[in-house]
């Protein structure tokens, strides 16, 4: 029987097969560090008298706590500040490769990884942060790890697991005019719930995943996590192999020409089984937006706030019910009427170069509503400067946005950009928790595009609203 | 981490059940970078009642911990474990734990000895009227030993025998290193490094 590419990207990485139902001990091909997660594990390190085994497999950034204003400044929260001064002292004594603030490569760890070349197809992928399933567009086992799991990988560069179940999701056809990536997802998510994702490997597949860049299709692997999977991944193929090459990192020369070969192995057998498969019609998909507290309660934005009473499942009505209270929306209202506060541009989901481009062209010759605040914030420093160099900045400041430096920003509030009490945001992020930008805050997760025409419209819209 | 195969000290009773490990330690102290000195930490929010036990004499210097069913439940924070450990205690005795919690107690050899909740209300009966007895932990023959009672511990044996060798989650899997170092030579030479950085 054929093998599925999660499957083949996991043989190749077996260190030790478990017996009778025991973990495979996997090698882990880069191992990506940040300032919040990291402490602790190497604090046990130094406790062991261990070394770290592989610094050169391993990389560093701040992104978490970093602010996006005044980085020249001291930082001042003081746990904030404490966790980025221990990263700068562990990398130090421990010889890992950082990015600090201010630094051009500084940046979300899920940006700077693949910017530098050192996500390539085929890998193994872990950080301490869940939305290391963003490196599975490249068609690798991406994955977030607890404090202990980094201790563990520091030590040894491997991990203990037991082999994950495989979901294909096949989109097919084309996405019209106006929807994205980040709509592909979200209709995923609202069709499979939070959970149904749980114990698998999501692979992503069919006619609009392979007509999306390398950016789009890191947007849909981002968001596996908020399915309950524990990764994501996309085939590569000649988009994959256009991104990597001439990056730093990316193999040179006869390194090159033996890595394509190798990464076209790297598909789904046709004739492989999945444990479960989902298919979704790219046509049928609009602007996706979420109107709850969890990312699978998302609706096409032509869409109403839905009724709870109408909804059969009892856990789901009382989770919808406490969410539109705490969303402050009353039921039957047009989604497209839903007035914001503030629009946040950025994060790990869609805080890359083409995101931001694709905003821009959304709001050229157009002016903000004045009611709404809008933050630009860069997914990493390569990303502001090379949106600077091509004008983006201007036109988002003349605009009326805010440009920021690169970091997490409002993705999480964990530094000073928060929202505030019942302040309602469209944001690009990819969790729209209770409190997960700020305490009291209600987000409202949607694309760029979206993102953009609401700032423009001061209430959830599209590009379409716009004409 | 150090081998354990008995373990003598101060019993101190917690006579409460559920004990989630919110209790142990409060989420405030989760800011913290290290992954020691969380002494002040155990138990805070109680601590700050002068009647509770560890408040006591003789308990304070207490090192094996007699508590009600269901410890260690709630979130999976492992800081719980070493906040126990940071305090002095080597063992916690109860008639059920939270899986999470075992687990790490497990990998930072802190003995969890499941005891017949019977068997609990003797200890505590013990202590009551000999404040400071001692008790012993026996991993070898899994036995309790509290003055004259001596009564046996469930504890699975993968567990026990991980500490009785000492052996943390990284050492365990570097006892396959020769595995690990045969499968770096097989690496292809074109999978990317970290350093020397390249720009
Ligand atoms: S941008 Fe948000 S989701 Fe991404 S790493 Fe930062 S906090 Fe996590």
């Amino acid at each position: 029987m054929g093998r599925t590419l999660a499957e083949k990207v996991w043989n190749d990485h077996i260190v030790a097969l478990g017996e009778d139902g025991e973990p495979d001990l996997i090698y882990i091909d880069l191992h990506l560090v940040h300032e919040v997660t990291s402490p602790q594990a190497f604090e046990g390190l130094r406790l062991a008298g261990r070394p770290v085994r592989r610094p050169d497999l391993t990389i560093a950034t701040e992104d978490h706590n970093t602010p996006t204003v005044d980085i020249d400044k001291p930082i001042a929260d003081l746990t904030s500040r404490t966790q980025i001064e221990t990263l700068r002292r562990n990398a130090q004594e421990f010889g890992i490769r950082l990015h600090s603030l201010g630094d051009a490569d500084q940046g979300i760890v899920h940006v700077v990884g693949p910017q530098l070349g050192l996500t390539q197809p085929g890998m193994t992928v872990v950080c301490g942060d869940s939305h290391t399933s963003t490196h599975g567009a490249f068609g690798s086992i991406a994955m977030g790890i607890g404090t202990s799991e980094v201790e563990h990988v520091l030590a040894t560069q491997t991990l203990s697991l037991k082999p994950f179940k495989t979901m294909a999701i096949t989109v097919d056809g084309e996405l019209p005019a106006g929807s994205s990536a980040k709509d592909i997802i979200l209709a995923v998510i609202a069709k499979i719930g939070t959970g149904g994702g749980q114990g698998y490997v999501l692979e992503y597949r069919g006619e609009a995943i392979r007509s999306l860049s390398m950016e789009a299709r890191m947007t849909i692997c981002n968001m596996s996590i908020e399915a309950g999977a524990r990764a994501g991944m996309v085939a590569p193929d000649q988009t994959t192999f256009d991104y990597v090459k001439g990056r730093p990192h990316a193999p040179q020369g006869e390194d090159w020409d033996a890595a394509v070969e190798y990464w076209k192995t790297l598909r789904s057998d046709d004739d492989a089984e999945f444990d479960a498969e989902v298919v979704l019609e790219a046509a049928d998909l609009e602007p996706f937006v979420t109107w709850g507290t969890n990312p699978g309660q998302g609706l096409p934005l032509s869409a109403s706030v839905p009724d709870p009473a109408q909804i059969v499942d009892e856990n789901e009505r009382a989770s919808a019910e406490s969410a539109l209270a705490y969303m402050g929306l009353t039921p039957g209202m047009p989604l497209r009427d839903i007035a914001v506060d503030t629009v946040f541009l950025g994060s790990c989901t869609n805080g890359r170069l083409e995101d931001l481009r694709s905003a821009a062209e959304v709001i050229r010759g157009r002016t903000k509503d004045p009611n709404v605040r809008m933050m630009v914030v860069p997914g990493s420093a390569k990303v502001r400067l090379a949106a600077e160099a091509e004008g983006l900045d201007k036109e988002f400041v003349d605009f009326g946005a805010e440009w920021r430096f690169a970091g997490c920003s409002m993705c999480l509030g964990m530094n000073p950009d928060q929202l505030s009490d019942g302040e309602r945001c469209a944001s690009t992020s990819n969790r729209n928790f209770e409190g997960r930008q700020g305490k009291g805050g209600r987000t409202h997760l949607v694309s760029p595009l979206v993102a953009a025409a609401t700032a423009v419209r001061g209430t959830l819209s599209s590009p379409a609203d716009l004409d | 981490m150090d081998k354990i195969s008995t373990h003598t000290g101060t019993g101190v009773p917690l006579r409460r059940s559920n004990v989630d490990t919110d209790q142990i330690i409060p989420a405030v102290y989760l800011k913290r970078v290290t992954r020691t000195g969380f002494e002040d930490a155990l138990f805070a929010r109680w601590r700050k009642d002068p009647e509770f036990v560890l408040n006591q004499e003789p308990f304070r210097e207490g090192s094996v911990l007699v508590a009600g069913s269901d410890f260690g439940t709630g979130s999976s924070r492992e800081h719980a474990v070493w906040a126990l450990k940071d305090y002095g205690f080597a063992a916690v005795l109860s008639s059920r734990f939270a899986d999470i919690f075992r687990g790490n107690s497990g990998k930072n050899g802190l003995i969890a000895a499941q005891v017949e909740q019977s068997d609990i209300e003797l200890i505590w009966k013990i202590l009551d009227n000999h404040p400071g007895a001692q008790i012993t932990v026996d991993l070898e023959s899994r036995t309790v030993t509290c003055d004259t009672l001596t009564v046996p511990f469930q504890i699975d044996d993968f567990t026990r025998w991980r500490l009785l060798e000492g052996l943390d989650d990284i050492s365990l899997t570097l006892r396959d290193e020769a595995a690990i170092s045969r499968f770096e030579a097989t690496r292809p030479a074109f999978k990317p490094k970290t350093l020397p950085a390249r720009v």
